[in-house]
C-alpha cells in the first residue's frame, strides 16, 4: 500500500508561524511524524512522499493546494491520503480537510485525517472525511497515528469500519443498521435498572447538550443602535425569490425593507408548514414587526432599522443545520455593522 | 441561530411563544410573544390595541438588549 502524507509547515519542519506563507513543496518518503506512521503501517505499506505547506498558504490559496495534492497523489499512484494529525491547529484542520475531501473525489481513494473535536475542520468536513479523533495535544502522537494506520489499512483493503466509539474517529452522522441480541424494551429496561443502582449506562442515541454563552453586551446605547430583524417564520417575498421550502431549510434569504414603512400583504407571502400562516399573512408585521420599528425609528428610541431582514423557515430543523445558519446570518449581520437584532419565533 | 449569532458578539432578544425552546437552547434574551400562529399580534384584538401591543413587545425587546442579564420578559 503507497501512502501520501500532507503536513503543514511546523510538523513538516520547515519552520514555525513565520514560514505559514511557504508554498507546498513534495519531498520523496516520510517526513517528522511520518517517520513514526511509516513503522506503525502494517508490512508492505510505506508512506512514498510527504507534501508540506505553510498554514497561510494553504488557506489563503485553497484551489492552488488542491490541485497541487490532486496531482502529487496521482502521480505517486497512492492507495491511502492522510492528513495530519492537526489537533486543534485550525488551519491545518481546515487546509487538511479540504485536500482530504478533493482527494477522496478526484482519485476515489480512502482518505484519513485527524483532528481534536475542537478543530473548525470537524464541523466542515465530517460528513465526508473520516476524522480520528487526536484530542489537543501532540503528546498522544502515537496512539492517534496506530488509529490511522488501522482506519486507512482497513479502507484501503475494502474491510467494514466499525463504529466511531470502536475504532476512535469523530462520529459523521451517519446511522447505521445493525443486528443487536437484545430488544428495544430489554435495553431499556437494563439501562433503567442501571440508573436505578446508579451504575453507568451508555444512551444510544447522543444526549444533546447546550452550553450557557455569557450574555453579550450592546456596544452602543439602543438610540443609537444599528437594530436588525431577523425570523424564523418562513416570510419571504412573493414568488419566494430563495425557494425557501416549508420544513427542513438549508437555506435562507435576505429581503430588503429599505423605505417601507410597514410590510404590506400583498407583497410577501410565508413558507412555513410548521403553523397556521393565515393571520401573519394578512398581516406581515405580525411577524416581522416593521411598521412599530419605523415609529421607533423616527422618534429615535433606536438609532435606526437595518435594510433587510432575514428570514428561514425553523420548522423540523436538525440542529447543526439551525447552528449553521445562525452562523452564516450573524457574518452577514457583522459585515453589515449590525448592532443587535431582535429574531422573531414561531 | 439565537446562540451562534450571540457567540458572534451580536446580542439578539428573541420574541417567542415557545420560552421554554428558547430558555432550554440557551438563548439570554427572551420575550414571551403573544402566539404561535402571530407571535407580535392578536387578531382578537382591535387594530389600534394590537398596534400597541406589537409596539410594547418591541419595547420589551429592547429593554433586555439594553440589559446585562439574562431575561424572559
Amino acid at each position: 500500500m503507497k501512502v501520501v502524507h500532507y503536513l503543514n509547515q511546523f510538523f513538516g519542519g520547515v519552520g514555525g508561524e513565520e514560514f505559514a506563507d511557504t508554498p507546498p513543496n513534495f519531498l520523496e518518503g516520510p517526513v517528522g511524524p511520518g517517520n513514526l506512521l511509516n513503522q506503525i503501517l502494517p508490512e508492505g505499506s510505506q508512506i512514498v512522499g510527504t507534501i508540506v505547506c505553510g498554514d497561510n498558504y494553504a488557506v489563503e490559496n485553497q484551489q492552488d493546494i488542491v490541485s497541487f495534492v490532486n496531482a502529487k497523489v496521482k502521480e505517486a499512484r497512492a492507495d491511502l491520503f492522510v492528513a495530519g494529525p492537526c489537533f486543534n491547529a485550525g488551519r491545518y484542520g481546515m487546509s487538511a480537510g479540504a485536500v482530504c475531501e478533493a482527494v477522496k473525489s478526484e482519485s476515489d481513494i480512502p482518505v484519513v485525517t485527524a483532528m481534536s473535536e475542537e478543530n473548525p475542520g470537524v464541523d466542515v468536513y465530517r460528513g465526508e472525511v473520516l476524522i480520528v479523533d487526536s484530542g489537543s495535544s501532540p503528546a498522544n502522537m502515537r496512539d492517534v497515528l496506530v488509529r490511522i494506520a488501522n482506519l486507512g489499512a482497513k479502507l484501503a483493503n475494502d474491510e467494514p469500519v466499525g463504529p466511531p466509539s470502536t475504532e476512535g474517529y469523530i462520529p459523521q452522522g451517519f446511522l447505521r443498521a445493525e443486528f443487536v441480541e437484545k430488544t428495544a424494551a430489554q435495553r431499556l429496561a437494563e439501562m433503567l435498572m442501571a440508573k436505578l443502582k446508579g451504575e453507568s449506562f451508555e444512551p444510544e442515541i447522543p444526549v444533546t447538550t447546550f452550553e450557557p454563552i455569557p450574555v453579550p453586551l450592546m456596544t452602543t446605547e439602543i438610540a443609537k443602535a444599528k437594530i436588525a430583524l431577523v425570523t424564523d417564520g418562513g416570510l419571504v417575498p412573493r414568488s419566494n425569490p430563495d425557494n425557501l421550502p416549508r420544513a427542513f431549510s438549508r437555506v435562507w434569504g435576505a429581503y430588503s425593507i429599505d423605505e417601507r414603512p410597514k410590510l404590506l400583504e400583498e407583497d410577501f407571502e410565508v413558507a412555513h408548514g410548521g403553523y397556521d400562516n393565515a393571520h401573519v399573512q394578512q398581516d406581515p408585521n405580525r411577524l416581522v414587526p416593521v411598521d412599530v420599528m419605523r415609529e421607533m425609528e423616527r422618534s429615535g428610541a433606536i438609532g435606526s432599522l437595518h435594510e433587510e431582514f432575514l428570514s428561514t423557515t425553523g420548522n423540523s430543523n436538525p440542529l447543526e443545520n439551525s447552528r449553521r445558519i445562525g452562523r452564516e446570518m450573524a457574518q452577514r449581520l457583522k459585515d453589515a455593522g449590525v448592532d443587535a437584532v431582535i429574531l422573531t419565533s414561531t | 441561530m439565537t446562540t451562534e449569532m450571540e457567540k458572534a458578539g451580536i446580542p439578539v432578544a428573541q420574541v417567542t411563544p415557545m420560552t421554554l425552546v428558547a430558555e432550554t437552547v440557551g438563548s439570554n434574551r427572551i420575550i414571551r410573544g403573544r402566539s404561535i400562529v402571530h407571535p407580535l399580534g392578536d387578531v382578537d384584538l382591535a387594530p389600534e390595541e394590537e398596534h400597541e401591543l406589537r409596539r410594547m413587545l418591541v419595547q420589551r425587546a429592547l429593554d433586555a438588549l439594553a440589559s446585562e442579564d439574562r431575561t424572559t420578559a
